[in-house]
């Protein structure tokens, strides 16, 4: 049983891409000869910067002779089946077998496929792998068409056993198949001779290239951790950079510094920042001050001098990303201290949010207007929430921000505090974007929450309102995931509030300067035509109507009189028909625009709140069932109604009910439609005949005095446990009860019985939805 | 970086490049005699960068960014910067060993230093360019980009120019060890007349920083953008052949248009004159110029078109 080592060495590939890399090489190529009949015993890739590696243990060294056999065509059959049935199975007359069949003579064809060695095997899977490879962006270079991440430089491909390694016979587009690779690009340049997977790892270590990426980061991380030990410092753990880092060199050689002392007092997270974005260097905190003080970089190579020349070219390339940083934050403190945090964001009146949603400024203006409505239920103060809201987006306009667009919110806190807002106001400019990602934490400051549910309800209604809806798996606009940070706030603090009130209003921000405008063009119109010596325009005339007669009255009497238009009494009738005229136009718009487009945003929260419930494990015909429900836009009561459905249904009783639900509801709906009258006129029990219904009666009874009161009270599991107690005598019922029965006035009773097990039911949620 | 061979002023470091990419079998051009953003906009790189005709280049290339001017007190940001620009196409297979080479020209010691080629993949929305290759990083210190060329203009890259561009100041400071640009000696610190960049550069840099950012016409530049625009569409509307019959198609005339209007483009950005939206649009117009210009050369001669068809 060979081994199969694989090594596609390169010019260097990006960090990011390897993890993916290694993974794509191992399933294309171990699929690839599985599929060709191969079989093996294990299969571990590698990467560094320079290599993807593939070591393939157990190897069979020729796939299976396979035999297949194909009935022909009669003996007797036509010479043009025959012919057909030579060319699909690629034999010769003399080749095909005769036997007897059924119907006579047949013709069979015994084809066999003979094994292949397992190097012909992968030659082929190894080019095609090599063709086909899945990288997120690839490239061509020099003169050739050959596409690979950045230039391919050699393949080693060989199969080794006891016996000795077997180069496996490959050219892709003049790169021929070979067992020798390099060592480290600086310290071990020279050709290296293969013989297997084993030697090949340790020739490499020997020649200062670490192949496992797991054993790079251990060493980088056990190294880092033991320099800032020895300062009683410890790293700021980042698995992110971790990889990407081991990622960048073959050889990690681990070196720490110091920060220069003139850059202590920047905040941590711009320290942290800047060094890992522009150096890839790790943060080192001192416990004992609770600041970042150091660094840890990893460089590619050992020096004679132990890396001194490399950390002081690190430490100046720091100090002058520091120094810029430092600027930034001076020159911000210097806008804050004199213009205050509010006239640092001055500027984003001038900066496109989006072009049919007008600035930067204009949005704030309407967030703020926003948080104003929404502080109140969630049990902030308005004012504070408006004074939050107003600078929540200042930093955009900070130096620093614009260097490090990742840092909006935190710089604002930061800004905030300097310019001596209160604690509350300066927490909402950092967290009010939250929460991001699913992981990102719910804030639960009132007034973070008011900006936070005022951003984003503004966001989703904007890009309604202009009809730029997510479709499919475009979602430019991040609009999936304000939604979902609207529940999460929601759910996430116990939010009682009305979705629909909320997205009304914010529909209503958006509308607001549109209708301004118009009710100014329209007051402007009205005079020009005054000034003219013409009547109020037919068209708003007519429009208006008799809430406005009295008002095209005033001024259409005035014509002939004169009287200049600064007129006090012109100018407010003419300001009362361009009120009247916008608001009845808008109403219309109302109605006709923004309600569809409410219960279309409303729904699209109810799909994210969906896909929310279900990673909680409820199932989405339980959110179906109680959307179905009055209240459906409180989407706390929503969540608290199908927790306890869901519950409920897992219980046996619960799972039966909805069988006896399901049996009642058929009958009575075909019933219903048969006979094209609806029994709900009360079922009266001196009809009953039976114990078990009887028993039904009381049962329904019982569970209908607890369950009004439950629901009331909003507690759902009382009034499911107590739905869920109709299903024994439900069963019974059906059990020992024939609906139809002869007498029309016992059928209709008993139907009319049917009605209420329906009614009671969908009281607490719409069961028909449930499924199963 | 006290060795022996190192070098000792800013343009001995240009010299050294000068010299070792001549015997590297580089044609050494001189700057375009235009303003530019960077040194990928001069037609040896821009154009030769397209067809199928052999190529291999270096230059030095004087280039403006109104935007980064800071009146020269920044120690590393100026508004007007050397770019040193190689590009050979087809790129060689040891063109990453040529390029340490050019390293260890300027006296960087690749056995103390840490090299790095780190992603960084080169787009120019403005020339409708692209390409992959990394950022070279010496110490930690970005000292060049690495780019393969796959996309001009629109036009596939075949073969595959390989691209270098060093940041003359940047990569000088950290040979010689300076911390602020204007103190780094121009010429031989010990010549008779020793030069600082500061002498050669600051006042200008406060110059244009001033012009740049507050006092530039910004209507004549919108104008004398329209016109670069309409001018270079005229030029390559114009048929092939003139009145004596000869073919001769004006790539390059068309594109000293586009490069002007991309400069004026830069200029208007540094007024704050042009908001985010109209950014866009903006870019997309010098785009579409820079389209029909590598359209146009590639009909040349020297633009691999067929002997018959350029004559």
């Amino acid at each position: 049983m060979p081994d199969l080592l694989i090594e596609l060495f390169s010019e260097e590939i990006p960090a990011r891409m390897q993890p993916k890399a290694r993974e794509d090489l191992k399933k294309l190529i171990t699929d690839g000869v599985v599929e060709a009949g191969l079989t093996y015993a294990s299969a571990g890739a590698f990467s560094t910067p320079r290599r993807l590696t593939l070591t393939v243990e157990g190897l069979t060294a020729n796939s299976p002779t396979l035999r297949e056999e194909r009935k022909g065509p009669r003996t007797d059959a036509p010479e043009k089946a025959i012919e057909g049935f030579l060319r699909s199975t690629g034999l010769t007359m003399d080749q095909l077998e005769t036997r007897d069949d059924k119907k006579g003579q047949v013709y069979f064809a015994v084809i066999e496929k003979p094994g292949r060695p397992a190097t012909e095997i992968v030659a082929e899977v190894l080019e095609k792998t090599i063709r086909n490879f899945p990288w997120p962006k690839s490239m061509r270079w020099g003169e050739g068409a050959l596409r690979w991440v950045r230039p391919l430089h050699s393949i080693l491909a060989i199969l080794s056993d006891e016996a000795g390694a077997t180069i496996v016979a490959l050219d892709v587009d003049g790169i021929t198949a070979g067992d020798a690779t390099r060592g480290h690009r600086f310290m071990a340049p020279d050709t290296i001779q293969v013989g297997g997977f084993e030697s090949y790892a340790k020739q490499l270590k020997a020649a200062k290239v670490m192949l496992d990426p797991a054993e790079r980061e251990a060493a980088i991380w056990h190294d880092a951790e033991q320099m800032a030990f020895a300062k009683g410092w410890e790293v700021v753990p980042d698995k992110g950079l971790l990889a990407e880092v081991a990622g960048l060199v073959e050889w990690p050689v681990t070196l720490m510094g110091e920060i220069d002392a003139q850059f202590l007092d920047l905040p941590p997270e711009v320290l942290q920042t800047s060094m890992k974005e522009h150096q890839k260097f790790f943060s080192v905190k001192n416990p004992k001050t609770g600041r970042i003080e150091g660094f840890v970089t990893v460089a590619n190579r050992e020096t004679a001098d132990h890396g001194a020349t490399i950390l002081a070219g690190n430490q100046k390339v720091l100090s002058a990303r520091l120094s810029d940083a430092k600027f930034f934050w001076e020159n911000d403190l210097r806008t804050v201290a004199a213009h205050g945090l509010e006239g640092m964001g001055a500027g984003l009146d001038a900066v496109t949010f989006h072009n049919k949603l007008g600035s930067q400024g204009d949005r704030i203006r309407r967030i703020e207007a926003l948080a104003r409505e929404i502080a109140p239920l969630v049990g902030a103060s308005p004012d504070l929430a408006a004074e939050a809201a107003r600078v929540a987006k200042s930093d955009l306009r900070s130096e620093m921000v614009y260097e490090f667009p990742e840092l909006q919110g935190v710089m604002g806190r930061y800004y905030a505090q300097k310019a001596g807002l209160r604690d509350a106001v300066a927490d909402a400019c950092r967290d009010h974007y939250a929460p991001l990602g699913p992981s990102d934490d719910v804030p639960s400051e009132p007034v973070s929450v008011a900006v936070a549910l005022a951003d984003k309800i503004d966001t989703l209604t904007g890009f309604w309102a202009i009809d730029e809806k997510p479709t499919g798996s475009k979602d430019p606009f991040a609009l999936r995931r304000a939604a979902l940070g609207v529940i999460r706030l929601v759910l996430g603090n116990d939010l009682r509030v009305c979705l629909s009130d909320l997205i009304e209003n914010g529909f209503e921000q958006h509308r607001q300067p549109v209708l301004e405008a118009e009710r100014k063009r329209t007051f402007i119109a009205i005079l020009n035509d005054f000034e003219r010596g013409q009547e109020v325009s037919s068209e708003i005339a007519e429009f208006i109507g008799s809430s406005g007669e009295a008002h095209v009255e005033n001024i259409n009497s005035a014509i002939s009189l004169q009287p200049a238009i600064k007129e006090r009494h012109i100018r407010n009738a003419a300001e009362a028909i361009a009120e009247i005229y916008v608001s009845q136009r808008s109403g219309i718009e109302w109605r006709s625009v923004f309600v569809p487009a409410r219960d279309n945003l409303l729904s699209f929260f109810h799909d994210r709140l969906k896909v929310h419930l279900r990673d909680a494990g409820i199932r989405h015909d339980v959110i179906d069932a109680v959307l179905a429900m009055p209240g459906s836009d409180d989407l706390t009561l929503v969540v608290k109604r199908a927790e306890a459905l869901s519950e409920t249904l897992k219980t046996d009783d619960g799972e039966n009910l909805i069988q006896g639900f399901k049996r009642a509801n058929n009958i009575l709906t075909q019933a219903e439609e048969k006979d094209g009258v609806e029994y709900s006129f009360g079922a009266d029990p001196k009809f009953a005949e039976t114990e078990e219904e009887k028993a039904l009666f009381a049962a329904l009874d019982a569970a209908e005095a607890k369950i009004a009161p439950a629901m009331e009270a909003e507690d759902f599991a009382t009034a499911m446990s107590a739905m869920a107690s109709l299903r024994a005598p439900i069963d019974a019922f059906f059990e020992a009860v024939q609906i139809n029965a002869e007498a029309e006035v016992i059928r209709r009773n008993r139907l009319n019985l049917l009605s209420r097990i329906r009614q009671i039911c969908l009281d607490v949620a719409d069961l028909t939805k449930i499924e199963g | 970086m006290a060795k022996a061979d190192a070098p000792k002023s800013f343009q001995e470091i240009i010299l050294r490049l000068m010299s070792y990419w001549a015997s590297k079998g580089c044609a050494v051009l001189q700057p375009y005699d235009m303003e530019v953003g960077a040194g990928t906009f001069h037609p040896a790189t821009t154009l030769r960068a397209l067809g199928s005709k052999p190529w291999a280049a270096a230059y030095v290339q004087p280039s403006r960014r109104p935007t980064d001017g800071r009146y020269g007190e920044n120690p590393n940001r100026l508004q007007h910067y050397y770019q040193y620009q190689v590009l050979i196409k087809p790129s060689p297979p040891d063109l990453q060993d040529l390029y340490l080479g050019s390293l260890r020209a300027i006296g960087i010691d690749t056995e103390l230093h840490d090299i790095r080629f780190v992603e960084d993949d080169w787009e120019s929305p403005t020339l409708g360019a692209w390409g992959l290759g990394w950022e070279v990083w010496c110490d930690g210190m970005e000292v060049s980009q690495f780019t393969y060329f796959q996309q001009v203009g629109g036009h596939d890259c075949k073969p595959v120019s390989g691209e270098l561009t060093y940041g003359l100041e940047r990569l000088a400071m950290y040979v010689l060890g300076i911390d602020h640009v204007m103190d780094m000696p121009y010429n031989d610190p010990s010549a008779p007349i020793a030069l600082k960049y500061g002498d050669v550069f600051r006042q200008t840099e406060q110059e244009y920083s001033r012009w740049n950012f507050d006092v530039a016409d910004t209507d004549m530049l919108l104008k004398h953008f329209e016109d670069a625009e309409a001018e270079c569409e005229r030029i390559l509307a114009s048929p092939d052949t003139d009145d004596a019959g000869r073919k001769i198609v004006m790539a390059h005339p068309a594109y000293d248009q586009c490069i002007k209007a991309s400069h004026l483009f830069n200029l208007l950005d540094a007024r704050g004159v042009i908001s985010v939206t109209e950014r866009q649009a903006y870019i997309g117009r010098v785009r579409a110029l820079a389209k029909k210009c590598a359209d146009a050369f590639v009909q040349t001669e020297a633009g691999g078109a067929a002997a018959g068809d350029a004559a």
